[in-house]
C-alpha cells in the first residue's frame, strides 16, 4: 500500500547556480582517490601495496573489524600512493589511471536465479556493499543485520541538488535490476519514494513487490531520515537500509553487465560556477578536471556534495564516495560593517528563515548568493522554537541536541536518536541563532550510542 | 568603513591565542564584533548559515522597548509636575517639552546606572572566562530601569543590577544559562531587601521629598489594594474608575514604574516582537487570557470592590501587560516547547492576577508570578517531553 506524506515543516534555501540540464563529458582524470574517511567510523585494512596494478573492481581494502565489507578500485591502473596521516591513519589511496580501462570480469547468474544469500555475497565480494547505508547511526550497512525495510529516495531536495529524473532518464533497466537485488536483501518492504513534481514515472519501473510512496514538501523531504520517520518509523533494535537512486543504478549495472562500473553523473553547481551543468564522471575523480576554468573568482570554497552536508575540499581535491554534486560558493572570510552588510544591516542579500530579515517579503523567485560566513559568533541556546520550524520529525530537536552535547545516553535514546542522522539536522544547524555545529554534535552522540548500546 | 576593516585585518592576529595581546581578546572581540560581523567561516557541518544572530535578535527587543521608554520618560515628567503642584488634574499634554526633559533627568540616570553596573560585571566575567560580552544583558539592562519606580535611589538600582547579574545569571554560566529572568530578579531583590522603598506612596512620582499635605502619590494599584484594607482610598469602585478611567489606564496616563504604565506603547512593542518572530505569540496571548480568566473568576466571588473590578481593567493597569510582552516571553527562562509555552503563559497570567488581588502585602503580583513560572517552566517542559517519549515507546510495544 503506497503512502502519501505531506510535510508542513521544512525550508528550501534558494541559491543561485542550479545546474542546467545539459551534459558535459570530461576525460577520465589521471588520478583517482578512494578516501576511507568518506565512510564514517571505518578502519581500513589494506589489501594492496603501493605500485600494485589494479583493475576497475579489484578489492583494495576491507573493513578491519568486519572483513566481509570490501572496497573496490573505481578504475584500472596503478596504486600511486597510500597517503597516511597522524598515527599512520590511512587518509586516501591515490590510483593513477591507465589509458585503457579494464574491468574485473565476473560471470554472474541473472538476479532472478540467485538465492538471497548469493545476492548478498555478490554485493559484498564485488565492493558494491558500501553503497548500502544503515539507520540507525548512518554508516555502511552491517551485512549480519536483518533490515525491516529498505528505502530508496528518487529525489534529492537539498539546495542546488541534481535532478535524478534527468540523470537517470536512460537507466530504466539498471534501476529495475537494482530493485530486484534489494528485494532479495530484506524480508520486509522495499520503499521507493517519489516527490510530487516530477519523478521517475517516465521510466515506467517494474514495481511488483515494491511500495511506491509520495513525499510532498520542502527540504528535507528528500532525506531518507524524513521518509523513514513518516512511512515506517525506526525503533530501538531495528535497522533500515537505504541506497541512493543513482547508486542503485550502479548496483543494477553490475548485475546486468558483471562490471564494477562506477560511472556517475554529477551536478556542478553554485553561485561561483560559470556554467552550472551536469558532468559525467566517476567516483573519486580529481575535481580539478571538472572545475578548472569554471570558477568565477579566487576566494571560493569547493564543496564535494551540497552546501548543507558536503565536505570542504581543495580545488584539486577528489569527489566523495556518496556525493552527486560539486558546489562552489564564495568564502566569507572578511569583516562586514554592521550597518551595511553586517548584523544590523537591511539584509536583503541574506536568506533567512527568521523574519528578522526581509527574506519573507521578497518574491519567491529571488535567489541568493550566500557565502560561508557564520554571520555571528557562537552563543548558548537562547532562542527557542526556530529549529522546530524546519524539522519535520515528531522529535524535539533542541532537547535532543542538548542531550547529545551532554553525552546523556538515556535522554538521547528517549528523545529518538535512533531515528536521526546528522544530515537530518543540517537545516536546524543552518537556521540556529547559536551557530553551534549541530551535525557534529549529533554525530558524536551517534558514535557514543554505537559504542555503548549496539 | 573600509579603512577600519583594513586596520582590523592588520591587528586582529595580535588578539588571537598566542598573540601579543591575547589577554585583551574579550574586549577586542566585543568591540570589533559590534562594529563588524566577524570574519568567521563555517568549518564543520553546514557550509552556509542563516543571517540571524543573537546581536540582531537582542537589538530587536531593544527597538521594541523604545515606545515604552519614550512614553515612560514623558509620563515620569508629568507625574513629577503633578507631585510638585499637588494637583492631579493638570492637562497631560501641556508643557510637553518641559515634562520630557524633566522625565529624562530622572530616567536617564537609571539607565546609565543599570548598564554601567551590569556591563562592568559582564566584562569582568568575560575576562575571567576568556570570552567576549554576550548580548543578553543589552536587553536586561534596558528592562531594569523600565520596571523601577521613578524615585528609587540610584544606589539601589546599582545594587539590584549587580545582584541580578551575578546571582541571577553569571553563577549559572551567563547568557542563556539563567533560570530566572534577570530584570525581574533585580526587581525582586529590591522588593524583598528594601520593601519600604519599593512600595507605599512615595516612590512612584519623582519629585520633592515631602509631598504637599493631603496629596498621595500612590499608584492605581495601590489605591485598589486599599479596598482590601480598612481604609480604602476611594469609597467605592465607581469613584476609582472616575479617577483612573479605562482609557487613561490603557494609554498609560497613570503613575507607576517607568515603562509599565502605557499598555498602548507596550502593544506597539508587542507588534514589533511578533512581526519579527522574536516574541512568542503563544506566551503573550495565553498570558493575557489567563489573566482575564482569573479576573472573571474573582468577579464571580465578589465580596469587595477590588474583587469586583471589571476583569479587563486588570489587563491595562500595573505591570501586567509589560510582564506579558517583555518578561514572560524571555526565551531562556520561559518554557521551551511549543505546547509548554501555552501552559506557561496561561498559568503566569492566572497567578499574576491571583497574587495581585488576594495577596495583602503588596499590590502587584506580576513579577512574582513570572518568577514562579520561570521556576516551573522546566517541569512543564518535562511533561511535554515525556508525552513525546511515551508516544515513541508505545510504537515500540505495539509492533
Amino acid at each position: 500500500m503506497s503512502k502519501t506524506v505531506k510535510l508542513r515543516k521544512g525550508l528550501d534555501i534558494r541559491l543561485i547556480g542550479n545546474a542546467e540540464e545539459s551534459l558535459r563529458k570530461v576525460p577520465l582524470s589521471e588520478i583517482v582517490s578512494v578516501k576511507p574517511s568518506d565512510f564514517h567510523s571505518l578502519t581500513p585494512k589494506m589489501l594492496v601495496k603501493e605500485g600494485d596494478e589494479v583493475l576497475a573492481g579489484t578489492i583494495i581494502f576491507q573493513n578491519k573489524y568486519n572483513e566481509s565489507v570490501k572496497f573496490a578500485s573505481p578504475v584500472s591502473g596503478k596504486i600511486k600512493q597510500i597517503v597516511r596521516g597522524e598515527k599512520r591513519r590511512i587518509m586516501q589511496i591515490l590510483i593513477s589511471t591507465s589509458k585503457n580501462q579494464k574491468f574485473e570480469n565476473i560471470k554472474l547468474k541473472s538476479v532472478d536465479s540467485m538465492s538471497d544469500e548469493e545476492t548478498k555475497n555478490t554485493l559484498l565480494s564485488s565492493g558494491l556493499w558500501p553503497f548500502i547505508k544503515e539507520r540507525p547511526i548512518d554508516v555502511i550497512a552491517n551485512p549480519n543485520n536483518k533490515p525491516k525495510a529498505i528505502f530508496v529516495s528518487t529525489f534529492d531536495s537539498s539546495p542546488l541538488a541534481p535532478n535524478f529524473s534527468y540523470i537517470l532518464k536512460d537507466s530504466r533497466d539498471e534501476i529495475n535490476s537494482g530493485l530486484e537485488v534489494l528485494k532479495k536483501l530484506t524480508t520486509g518492504k522495499v520503499h521507493l519514494n517519489m516527490c510530487s513534481k516530477e519523478s521517475l514515472k517516465k521510466l515506467n519501473l517494474e514495481v511488483e513487490g515494491i511500495q511506491i510512496n509520495k513525499i510532498i514538501g520542502k527540504h528535507p523531504a528528500g532525506n531518507i531520515g524524513t521518509q523513514i520517520h513518516h512511512i515506517d518509523p525506526l525503533n530501538k533494535g531495528e535497522s533500515i537500509w537505504s541506497v541512493n537512486i543513482q547508486d542503485l543504478a550502479i548496483i543494477g549495472r553490475y548485475f546486468l553487465e558483471g562490471k564494477y562500473n562506477v560511472k556517475r553523473t554529477i551536478a556542478l553547481t553554485g553561485s561561483e560556477v560559470k556554467n552550472p551543468q551536469y558532468i559525467e564522471t566517476i567516483i573519486g575523480t580529481k575535481v580539478s578536471g571538472i572545475i578548472d576554468g569554471q570558477i568565477k573568482s579566487d576566494n571560493v570554497r569547493v564543496i564535494s556534495g551540497n552546501v548543507l552536508t558536503g565536505d570542504k575540499i581543495s580545488k584539486d581535491g577528489y569527489l566523495g564516495f556518496y556525493h552527486h554534486q560539486i558546489t562552489i560558493i564564495p568564502e566569507g572570510n572578511e569583516y562586514k560593517f554592521f550597518l551595511t552588510k553586517g548584523w544590523l544591516g537591511p539584509g536583503f542579500d541574506k536568506f533567512s528563515n527568521s523574519r528578522l530579515f526581509p527574506t519573507f517579503i521578497l518574491p519567491r523567485s529571488k535567489k541568493f548568493c550566500l557565502d560561508t560566513n557564520t554571520n555571528g559568533e557562537e552563543r548558548a541556546f537562547v532562542v527557542t522554537g526556530e529549529m522546530e520550524k524546519v524539522f519535520p520529525f515528531d522529535i524535539f530537536p533542541m532537547q535532543l541536541t542538548k542531550a547529545a552535547i551532554t553525552n546523556d545516553i538515556d535522554a538521547m535514546e528517549n528523545l529518538g536518536i535512533y531515528e536521526v542522522a546528522p544530515e537530518d539536522f543540517a537545516l536546524c544547524e543552518y537556521v540556529c541563532t547559536t551557530k553551534i555545529n549541530i551535525q557534529e554534535k549529533i554525530r558524536n552522540g551517534l558514535d557514543l550510542i554505537a559504542s555503548e548500546c549496539m | 568603513m573600509k579603512f577600519l576593516a583594513k586596520y582590523l585585518n592588520k591587528i586582529d592576529h595580535h588578539f588571537e591565542k598566542g598573540g601579543k595581546y591575547e589577554k585583551w581578546n574579550p574586549l577586542f572581540e566585543t568591540l570589533s564584533t559590534f562594529a563588524f560581523t566577524p570574519k568567521l567561516v563555517t568549518n564543520k557541518g553546514s557550509h552556509i548559515r542563516d543571517g540571524v544572530d543573537l546581536k540582531r535578535t537582542m537589538m530587536t527587543v531593544i527597538i521594541a522597548l523604545i515606545p515604552c521608554l519614550l512614553f515612560g520618560i514623558y509620563n515620569t515628567g508629568h507625574w513629577q509636575l503633578v507631585a510638585e503642584l499637588g494637583d492631579r488634574n493638570i492637562d497631560f499634554w501641556s508643557n510637553g517639552y518641559d515634562k520630557f526633559v524633566s522625565g529624562l533627568f530622572v530616567v536617564l540616570p537609571l539607565i546609565v546606572v543599570s548598564y554601567g553596573v551590569g556591563l562592568s560585571i559582564e566584562f569582568l566575567f568575560g575576562f575571567l572566562r576568556g570570552h567576549s560580552l554576550h548580548e543578553g544583558f543589552l536587553v536586561s539592562g534596558m528592562l531594569i530601569p523600565l520596571i523601577m519606580p521613578a524615585d528609587v535611589p540610584l544606589w539601589m538600582v546599582g545594587l539590584a543590577t549587580a545582584f541580578a547579574v551575578i546571582i541571577g545569571k553569571e553563577i549559572f554560566g551567563g547568557t542563556g544559562m539563567n533560570i530566572l529572568n534577570v530584570a525581574l530578579t533585580a526587581r525582586a531583590f529590591l522588593f524583598f531587601a528594601y520593601p519600604t522603598s519599593m512600595s507605599g506612596d512615595k516612590v512612584w512620582m519623582a519629585g520633592p521629598e515631602s509631598n504637599i499635605d493631603g496629596f498621595t502619590g500612590s499608584t492605581a494599584l495601590g489605591d485598589l489594594a486599599s479596598f482590601m484594607s480598612d481604609k480604602p482610598v476611594f469609597e467605592n469602585i465607581d469613584i476609582y474608575t472616575n479617577n483612573y478611567s479605562l482609557l487613561d489606564s490603557f494609554f498609560g496616563i497613570i503613575p507607576g514604574s517607568v515603562g509599565e504604565t502605557s499598555t498602548f506603547a507596550i502593544l506597539i512593542g508587542a507588534l514589533i516582537l511578533l512581526f519579527t518572530g522574536v516574541g512568542s505569540l503563544r506566551i503573550m496571548l495565553s498570558f493575557f487570557i489567563g489573566g482575564y480568566i482569573m479576573g472573571l473568576i474573582l468577579n464571580l466571588f465578589g465580596g469587595n470592590d477590588f474583587l469586583n473590578l471589571p476583569a479587563h481593567f486588570h489587563l491595562v493597569i500595573g505591570g501586567f501587560a509589560f510582564g506579558a510582552v517583555f518578561m514572560a516571553t524571555d526565551p531562556v527562562t520561559a518554557a521551551q516547547t511549543e505546547t509548554g509555552k501555552l501552559f506557561y503563559g496561561f498559568f503566569g497570567g492566572l497567578l499574576s492576577i491571583l497574587i495581585r488581588v488576594l495577596n495583602p502585602a503588596y499590590p502587584e503580583g506580576v513579577f512574582l508570578a513570572i518568577l514562579f513560572m520561570n521556576v516551573m517552566a522546566p517541569i512543564i517542559d518535562h511533561y511535554v517531553i515525556q508525552a513525546n517519549i511515551k508516544r515513541r515507546l508505545k510504537r515500540l510495544n505495539t509492533i
